[in-house]
């Protein structure tokens, strides 16, 4: 089964922003990452993950009754939450990717104390195992 | 020139045959005998067939395998003993398939693990073919059959050793339907592992014709896979069998499903593989979506329900019911399924209470149950079709 892993970073976050921390952690920080995807690849259950550019880039794009999409700065709004980055994992049980999803949830902060940044879990819709 | 179709995946498992009577070490072997495929693949469109293509890719493999054993020597610092010894000599009048797959289908092995190391030691299948088939990368496919072969390796079980035929079928039914489940639209790279699944059943029922559960699996793949065609539009969106286009299966299929199944039943004993071919026999028997035998499918359901404690198997049941029976009675059946835990909850449950409250002409009631499994399967699509289900019969309430 797939899942995605949807790392939620919070502007209400307790911990501050990346390029503040002291480069040691960054690094470190970092190191934890790369050798998270390189054990996903060697369990053999890893697709794909991306970290997305700061909500700050983005931009919501809307089609209007006019012809001319409306193109705002985004996130929406309304939201406190962005979407900060993902991983594809093929595994399976969720069980597996519950886990998969608090190691990377560990993943060191300043001080090398975890972020403990929110990580929602979604099963990507897969094929039937059955018919009729 | 070109090299026949298949030549080298038919090849593929006794090459590592002979190279595993003669060396026991799956792990380099099986490495080796790819070495040599993918030589083959290269060399012989551009020089032309070898007299002997089974001896040249022995050969190549095997010396492949020597160089391994060298390496590996020469990293322990140990005088070279083996590497000087000739190739295995060719044993050709040994099927060496029905072992390698006792071997891949290792109970060790959980089946995705299986059907991957299945596809590449016995289907002779390139891991980039099969991480293509799987949707996965490559490299995430390479360490998926390393670690395959290492628990296969660490179980300490030799070559040639009868294994466990009911998990051998049991992975090529898991492979079948990873490809036929999913082959929707143009996505044909998946349909090749229902394809390879049938050649590897068909390999095996041939080599054990007397096994009834061997020739009804085949006969239960053959007679799925003949309405492929017919169960998705081109978009992708599921079409239910009893609307299909049954123009569009293919009957050939259907009558060597058919001929099997018919020539093996009465000879048994008897097991669930040949009741669900059987019960695709009367679908695929049936001329058009009312001529089906209803009567007879409930009466093969029974038999199904009897041999296994599947709920999946009850709610099909209930749907055969419901055609002999009449909807109403169906839906009490539903109601006592409900409480079993393993299905409460599950979108087929409501997916066949939708269908069932279809046919007892209560649309509302319909259009939620629908609604409800569109939100719960995690198949898309499943889910489109549901939604389409749910959008008709909200439609049909405001009709009346």
């Amino acid at each position: 089964m797939k899942y995605m892993l949807l790392m939620q970073a919070s502007e209400r976050i307790e911990q501050p922003p990346i390029h503040t921390w002291d480069p040691a952690d960054v690094k470190a920080h970092l190191q934890f990452m790369h050798d998270f995807n390189a054990k996903l690849v060697a369990d053999g259950e890893f697709v794909d993950a991306q970290g997305l550019a700061g909500p700050e880039e983005a931009k919501v794009v809307r089609s209007t009754a006019s012809g001319t999409p409306a193109v705002t700065d985004g996130p929406f709004p309304e939201s406190k939450e962005f979407l900060a980055g993902f991983w594809v994992i093929d595994v399976e049980s969720l069980d597996r990717a519950i886990e998969v999803a608090a190691a990377a949830s560990a993943a060191p902060g300043p001080g090398g104390v975890p972020v403990r940044i929110p990580i929602e879990v979604r099963q990507i819709m897969s094929a039937p195992n059955s018919e009729a | 020139m070109s090299v026949p179709e298949d030549l080298l995946r038919d090849l593929a498992p006794q090459v590592l045959g002979a190279l595993l009577r003669r060396y026991d070490d799956f792990a380099a072997a099986e490495d080796a005998v790819q070495d040599a495929l993918l030589a083959a693949a290269e060399q012989w469109p551009r020089d032309g067939l070898p007299d002997y293509p089974r001896g040249w890719l022995i050969q190549v493999a095997s010396r492949r395998m020597l160089d391994h054993l060298r390496s590996e020597q020469a990293r322990r610092r140990r005088e070279d003993a083996h590497a000087t010894e000739p190739p295995p000599p060719d044993v050709p009048d040994q099927d060496d398939t029905l072992a390698l797959l006792f071997m891949c289908c290792h109970p060790a092995l959980k089946p995705p693990a299986a059907i991957a190391l299945t596809l590449r030691a016995v289907g002779g299948l390139t891991t980039a073919e099969i991480a293509n088939a799987f949707l996965i990368p490559e490299a995430t496919m390479g360490q998926r059959i390393s670690r395959a072969k290492l628990k296969i390796k660490e179980s300490g079980v030799p070559f040639g050793q009868t294994g466990d035929l009911a998990t051998v079928l049991h992975v090529l039914y898991l492979m079948f339907n990873e490809g036929y489940a999913s082959s929707v639209g143009p996505d044909l790279q998946r349909r090749d592992l229902a394809a390879e699944a049938i050649r590897l059943t068909r390999a095996v029922h041939a080599l054990r014709p007397d096994e009834s559960e061997v020739a009804g699996l085949l006969a239960l793949m053959l007679l799925t896979d003949a309405r492929r065609d017919a169960r998705t539009t081109a978009d992708g969106t599921l079409v239910p069998l009893t609307e299909q286009d049954r123009t569009r299966w293919d009957h050939e299929e259907i009558a060597e499903g058919v001929a099997l199944i018919t020539a093996t039943l009465p000879v048994g004993p008897l097991g669930p593989y040949q009741v669900q071919a059987a019960i695709n026999a009367v679908h695929d028997e049936a001329k058009t979506a009312d001529d089906t035998d209803w009567p007879q499918l409930l009466a093969l359901y029974g038999v199904l329900r009897g041999m296994s404690d599947n709920p999946m198997v009850a709610l099909n049941h209930a749907v055969a019911f419901a055609m002999v029976h009449g909807p109403a009675a169906a839906l009490d059946l539903l109601t006592t399924l409900a409480a079993d835990r393993r299905v409460a909850g599950h979108h087929r449950l409501h997916a066949v209470r939708a269908h069932l409250l279809e046919m007892a002409g209560d649309n509302a009631a319909a259009a939620e149950e629908y609604r409800t499994a569109a939100r719960r399967t995690t198949n898309l699509p499943e889910q489109h079709y549901l939604t389409i289900r749910a959008a008709k019969a909200t439609a049909a309430v405001s009709e009346v």
